[in-house]
């Protein structure tokens, strides 16, 4: 049995079935996200005065990240353009690029993450706090036992409110060393993973969920062009359909991230 | 009808994408230069007009790459129950942050 209005559009609605499809999927997509910003906002402002962070996340990376999308969704659309001009070479090229982009920023990403999972912060029975990066723990190091050391490449500080805002001039200024702590003087240990706090909490949900939209649109983009790119051959407008249809589920994924680089990054 | 119902000029969709791609680094240029400036006393003012250019971009990824400047009447459609939805979605978020249930401890 033929499936329907997959090339013509249907005489009521003036569109082809999968591109109506995608615009509600689409619409489900900005409640999903909609629904985590909210959280976002009531975490941000319910945060205590002072503890919420500023100047964590990398924004030379994030920047990285925005033109990498921006490029990567208007190397989409000219594939599109490509195949309505029936233009495959180009069309090959232009997706090549996308799925290029698409895995450098999901290497990026990655980067971001391991960066967050090495480094620690450290409550210390005298109330202070190391912060910094993991250069080493020694071989016999239990925390749980309290043997053995843990090196940080960072710096001790009184107050945990002073590690909650990096842009300011003292936290600009502070002076990173390597520091050695002995496992019988940790009172707390823990990474900057998505256990840590609620801006980690939520950093790793949304740019998480976000990335996983990346992953599965990459590999759509990849199987029209690779294994996917046969239909050209039989029918070339239908298999067009398909590449609006996975751009414009590309361009939205761009959309998500327009607004996840300001939230995260620079605000 | 709608843009990808209309013939297509590969030449001319390339001059768009550059004139867009442009914008967006103008755009993401003044967000960094926005969060980075000493602009009001503290987060509220710069955080608006970072989100304000963040919407500018959006627009133009939305209207241009999206093509939804000529889009269908139906998709309009949806999007309007969409905006209403999200704006709804938001709108009690901020409320929210008003109004606590007894024994909340409010920051």
């Amino acid at each position: 049995m033929e499936i329907p209005y997959t090339v013509h559009n249907r005489p009521d609605t003036g569109i082809y079935n999968a591109k109506v499809g995608i615009w509600l999927f689409l619409a489900s997509e900005v409640m999903l996200f909609g629904g985590l910003f909210s959280a976002y906002i009531l975490l941000r402002v319910g945060a205590e005065p002072g503890m919420w962070p500023h100047g964590w996340l990398n924004v030379t990376l994030g920047t990285i990240n925005t033109i990498l999308l921006a490029l990567s969704a208007i190397t989409t659309l000219l594939a599109w353009a490509a195949c309505k001009v029936r233009e495959f070479g180009k069309f090959k090229f232009f997706h090549a690029c996308t799925i290029l982009l698409a895995l450098t920023f999901l290497g990026i990403k990655s980067y971001e993450y391991h960066d967050k999972l090495i480094h620690y912060e450290i409550k210390l029975n005298n109330g202070t706090f190391a912060d910094g990066h993991l250069v080493e723990k020694s071989a016999d190091f239990d925390l749980a036992k309290k043997t053995g050391t843990v090196t940080l490449h960072g710096r001790i500080v009184e107050d945990e409110k002073e590690l909650m805002d990096l842009r300011a001039p003292a936290a600009q200024s502070a002076k990173l060393d390597e520091v050695t702590i002995a496992a019988t003087d940790i009172k707390k240990m823990g990474n900057y993973g998505p256990a840590h706090n609620t801006f980690t909490a939520i950093y790793f949900t949304l740019t998480g969920l976000h990335a996983l939209h990346i992953l599965g649109g990459t590999l759509v983009i990849f199987y029209f062009w690779g294994p996917g790119s046969k239909m050209w051959k039989t029918d070339p407008e239908r298999f067009t359909n398909r590449i609006e249809v996975s751009g414009l589920f590309w361009h939205f994924v761009d959309l998500v991230w327009i607004f996840l680089f300001p939230v995260l990054y620079l605000t | 009808m709608s843009e990808s119902d209309k013939p297509v000029s590969l030449q001319s969709y390339i001059r768009l994408c550059a004139v867009v791609f442009l914008v967006v680094l103008c755009t993401t240029s003044a967000m960094i230069a926005t969060s980075f400036s000493h602009i009001g006393d503290g987060w509220t003012l710069k955080v608006a007009i970072i989100l304000a250019i963040a919407v500018v971009n959006a627009f133009l990824v939305a209207g241009y790459l999206m093509h939804l400047l000529s889009e269908k009447k139906l998709i309009y459609t949806v999007l309007g129950f969409t905006v209403f939805f999200f704006i709804g979605l938001m709108g009690l978020t901020l409320w929210a942050t008003n109004g606590f249930p007894p024994g909340t401890v409010n920051h």
